[in-house]
């Protein structure tokens, strides 16, 4: 877009050994962080992790108790959050009551040195691009929750801010809503090219829409990759529940020449890749993870070369397109869950069916602690 | 207990029974009475109860009530100007005092500050109106210091027995009052609001002209309200601090009543300053409308 040359690899946000206390509350434990020009990056967490500080730090209004913060190559030590190059959409929205839809929209034009009716026709724009135009003239708060949402949206990407952040924006939203304006969201952040900053405590939004997440727990990112990789190869077992399901066995690492040996129980040895083990290879008692749907059910009449194990079916779970299994197998406590999609030919098994699960050691995870 | 035996309807009834009646004795009669008398006439001892418009032609024709002369204001407008200033000044100190309370005292402690702020009230208001009188005296506690100080040689007789005194001792008075409504105006923003118009590139001072300050409107509108009705029909201050000779239209209809004699008149000056009271308000209560008709 720019015929400026900006060394490419350079972050446009970097945050150095942040930390935060709230009196003896330890709320942000050394953050290192960098994020790229134009990503799509999330915060991903339990409730009360942190997410919110840390949005609230790159966005001015919480000081780091020790750490930098860089945005765009400048340390934002000391400057105030209306002088930083950011823009907020709180989970609140916080749209405000006394001022129309449009005056709302238009708020941060105040110093904009265009003419009136510029700016007025930018904010029209703005509406048309949230998908409110026409909605100028009313009162903000005859506006339903999508909307106010959409309000807030068009607010912050009017002033075009190199960085926009946005706090849990549709967790009040309805689940077809919801999903509406995710992709709403993903198709503007690629017309307008904004970096986003996008908080959220919902494993499945972040997978859709970002670049790149990082999963926090207690004040630390547990985790940061993008989602394919986050998903497959999750590093530690909080990461790998947090997202997703995740059948987490008791296994056994062992080292034989080049080869990395896992015994899995239950299921049984066999050969993993480095890659397979993210947060490292250690030799000795493990957890390894596998996602329900890269296990299988062995029916009558398939044939398979994948590795088999014999297993009794606990319980049916029914979704139509879908049915979850768990099945019990030998020297497990607790069952495997087993997606399985309905396919043709394929009989929805009893209670107490006695069956074959057919797994697959590219799929093991082996998990650090 | 008979009344809770029977239907709903009956109970609320006998509940709100009570309250009616003494509504209806200590509010609707005596203006109802004070409505006829307006239009009625003195005789000697007894009212004429023919109906006559020359109470109203008095106060209209003569300088004395509403339109003055060239040295001397109409009692009315003067009164009206007095209260709109203690009304002003008491809005004026109120407002820093609330703003303080609600944005820069922890949450934990601002029942204590609130608590602080109504200690003026412990002592009787006829005491505080003396008080100030001890402050701003001849011989006061201002003129004394002064003196000791040096700073000036004869005491300043501008302070006391003039429209000054009473509007510092009014303003005092009602200075509560008017800080909380605004305090609760201000404890109803939501703080993410003004976050949000930082973020949106304003600072400190343009948040509070562009958000806090209209969204306190509501507050402030009820400060008025509450300081100036009342300030108008406040006798007792104007009374002690403005001395002999000055008056203000609730010493005016005080006199009428009580000294005078004269209650037709009396009413029907009661009524021209109700009314002109009634129209204040209106207008701050039209303004507020039109202020919240954009708001939840
Ligand atoms: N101003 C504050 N004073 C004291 N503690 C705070 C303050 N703000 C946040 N905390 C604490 O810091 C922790 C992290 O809070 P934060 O709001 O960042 O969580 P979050 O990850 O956004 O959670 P959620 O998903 O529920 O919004 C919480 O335990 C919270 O109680
Ligand atoms: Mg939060």
């Amino acid at each position: 877009m720019s015929a400026q040359s900006k060394p490419v690899a350079a972050p446009l946000i970097q945050l150095r050994g942040v930390h935060k206390h709230y009196g003896d509350y330890h709320a942000l434990r050394g953050i290192d962080l960098e994020i790229r020009q134009g990503e799509f990056f999330s915060l991903l967490g339990p409730s009360g992790c942190g997410k919110t500080t840390l949005l609230r730090t790159i966005a001015g209004f919480e000081t780091p108790s020790s750490g930098t913060l860089m945005i765009d190559g400048r340390d934002m030590a000391g400057v105030p959050a209306n002088h930083r190059p950011t823009n907020m959409v709180f989970q609140s929205y916080a749209i405000f009551p006394h001022l129309s839809v449009a005056e709302n929209v238009g708020f941060g034009l105040r110093r904009d040195p265009r003419p009136r009716d510029q700016k007025s026709r930018a904010v029209a724009e703005a509406l048309e691009m949230v998908g409110l135009g026409g909605y100028g003239s009313r009162a903000a708060h005859a506006l339903s929750g999508g909307q106010r949402q959409r309000v807030a949206l068009a607010r912050a990407l009017i002033l075009k801010p190199k960085v926009l952040l946005l706090d849990e924006p549709l967790s009040a939203l309805d689940k077809k809503m919801r999903e509406q304006m995710q992709v709403e969201l993903i198709r503007l952040q690629r017309t307008v090219g904004i970096t986003f900053i996008l908080v959220t405590h919902d494993q499945e939004e972040a997978l859709v829409m970002s670049d790149r997440i990082a999963v926090m727990f207690e004040g630390e990112i547990g985790q940061m990759a993008d989602p394919e990789r986050l998903y497959r190869r999750p590093n530690t077992k909080r990461v790998a529940e947090f997202i997703g399901k995740m059948n987490l066995l008791p296994g056994d690492v062992a080292i034989e020449g080049n080869q990395i040996l896992v015994d899995t129980a239950g299921l049984g040895r066999g050969a993993i890749e480095a890659e397979q083990a993210p947060g490292g290879v250690m030799p000795g008692r493990t957890t390894v993870g596998i996602r329900p749907e890269t296990l299988g059910l062995l029916f009558p009449g398939e044939t398979t070369d994948r590795r088999l194990a014999e297993g009794v079916v606990d319980e049916v779970v029914y979704y139509g397109d879908m049915t979850y299994y768990d099945v019990r197998v030998a020297g497990v406590e607790r069952p495997l869950t087993i997606s399985m999609k309905n396919l043709i030919g394929r009989p929805v098994l009893e209670v107490g069916a006695a069956t074959q699960v057919v797994w697959d050691e590219r799929s093991l995870v082996v998990l650090s602690r | 207990m008979g009344i809770f035996d029977t239907s709903p309807r009956a109970r609320a009834a006998a509940l709100v029974a009570p309250p009616f009646a003494y509504a209806l004795l200590l509010l609707a009669v005596p203006l109802i009475s004070i409505v006829l008398i307006s239009f009625w006439t003195q005789t000697g001892l007894t009212l004429s109860r023919v109906f006559t418009l020359d109470n109203y032609r008095e106060i209209f024709s003569g300088p004395i009530y509403i339109w003055g002369n060239q040295n001397r204001w109409g009692v009315l407008p003067l009164s009206l100007f007095v209260s709109a200033t203690v009304t002003l000044v008491t809005v004026l100190l109120a407002y820093p005092v609330a703003y303080f309370v609600s944005f820069h005292v922890a949450p934990q402690r601002k029942s204590l500050w609130l608590f602080l702020i109504t200690i003026p009230f412990w002592t009787s208001y006829l005491i505080r109106v003396f008080l100030w009188k001890v402050i701003l005296g001849y011989n006061g506690v201002v003129n004394t210091g002064l003196i000791e100080l040096g700073l000036i040689q004869e005491p300043l007789d501008f302070l006391l027995y003039n429209l000054n005194s009473v509007i510092i001792t009014l303003s005092h008075a009602y200075a509560v009052f008017a800080i909380l409504p605004i305090y609760v105006a201000l404890e109803k923003i939501d703080r993410s609001l003004l976050e949000a118009a930082q973020d949106l590139g304003e600072n400190r001072f343009t948040t509070f002209v562009r958000v806090t300050l209209p969204l306190s409107v509501p507050g402030i509108v009820g400060s008025v309200l509450i300081v100036f009705i009342p300030t108008i029909g406040d006798y007792v201050t104007p009374e002690l601090m403005l001395g002999a000779g000055g008056r203000l239209i609730s010493n005016v209809i005080q006199t009428q009543f009580l000294q005078l004699n004269n209650w037709p008149l009396g009413a029907a000056l009661s009524i021209i300053t109700m009314l002109a009271v009634g129209v204040v308000s209106l207008v701050f209560i039209l303004l507020n409308q039109r202020w919240l008709r954009g708001r939840g």
